[in-house]
């Protein structure tokens, strides 16, 4: 897709969602709006935000190949936050709270800003970790514990993946 | 069908659970960084299976859709805020608690 084609596949999605918010709902106790007037509004508020964010989300080549390989990543990632969650509210409960904060330090083989902010979000999304600085390739995290750092700086499962989702690096696999 | 309602209640008090518990994380965990572990992430598990079990309760009408994207905002807002505020702390040169420290 070129960029041109983009920008109007955006601007069809957020006038998309203007209408689905929008739309009368078949039950008299939600009435929606959804006239002339308010069309006309989100069609103008559409252009104005397309126009303001033309290089900000969705761009660069690809994207639908990376949009079908977030959703794997993007379930993976919902998982990983229930059992994490399970454990912090374990750590919070228990009467002598085992935690022991650290701060930890690593590098990151990528340059895509949409990959760093995916995988800061990640981070501080997944209890226990809390992205406080990311400073073009390197990531400062403070941790709860060390057993939460260690899947970041040893496993590095979700760098890994992130790599896969964004096609950064030569990095390739199935999984 | 007499189920669904069973599983959103299942689904609405786990998340209050975690809601709690990121409650009383915040009172008992010992300093800043720490507390931001509590206030920000159990409250996003939390939130959204309270808006599964929402949706789960009344399937299939044009509210599932608006809450599905509720929940989507609030897993994208919820990091960037919580990260925005460690790393002001961070930069003011805050130093974090350590267990060896006491």
């Amino acid at each position: 897709m070129n960029r041109r084609n983009i920008l109007i596949f955006k601007f069809f999605i957020l006038f998309a969602f203007w209408v689905l918010l929008s739309l009368w709902v078949l039950d008299p106790n939600y009435p929606g709006k959804f006239d002339a007037l308010h069309i006309v509004k989100g069609l103008i508020a559409s252009i104005i935000v397309v126009y303001l964010l033309r290089d900000l989300i969705l761009h660069g080549e690809k994207i639908h190949i990376k949009f079908l390989r977030a959703i794997p990543y993007v379930v993976w990632e919902l998982w990983q936050i229930v059992l994490a969650n399970i454990d912090v509210a374990y750590r919070v409960l228990h009467p002598k709270m085992p935690i022991n904060p650290l701060i930890v330090e690593f590098y990151v083989p990528y340059k895509g800003d949409m990959t760093k902010t995916w995988l800061a979000n990640s981070i501080t999304l997944t209890p226990g970790t809390i992205t406080i600085l990311v400073d073009d390739q390197r990531f400062i995290v403070h941790a709860l514990d060390k057993s939460f750092a260690d899947p970041l700086l040893i496993d590095q499962t979700m760098q890994k993946k992130l790599m896969h989702v964004f096609m950064e690096g030569d990095y390739d696999s199935s999984s | 069908m007499e189920s669904l309602p069973i599983v959103s209640a299942i689904l609405v008090f786990g998340g209050t659970f975690f809601m709690v518990v990121g409650s009383i994380g915040l009172i008992r965990l010992p300093d800043f960084y720490a507390r931001l572990h509590a206030a920000g992430k159990p409250d996003t598990l939390g939130e959204i299976l309270i808006v599964l079990g929402l949706i789960l309760y009344d399937p299939f009408s044009l509210i599932t859709v608006k809450l599905f994207f509720l929940s989507f905002f609030i897993l994208v807002a919820n990091p960037t805020a919580t990260h925005a505020v460690a790393m002001a702390a961070y930069k003011r040169g805050l130093v974090p608690w350590r267990r060896d420290q006491e």
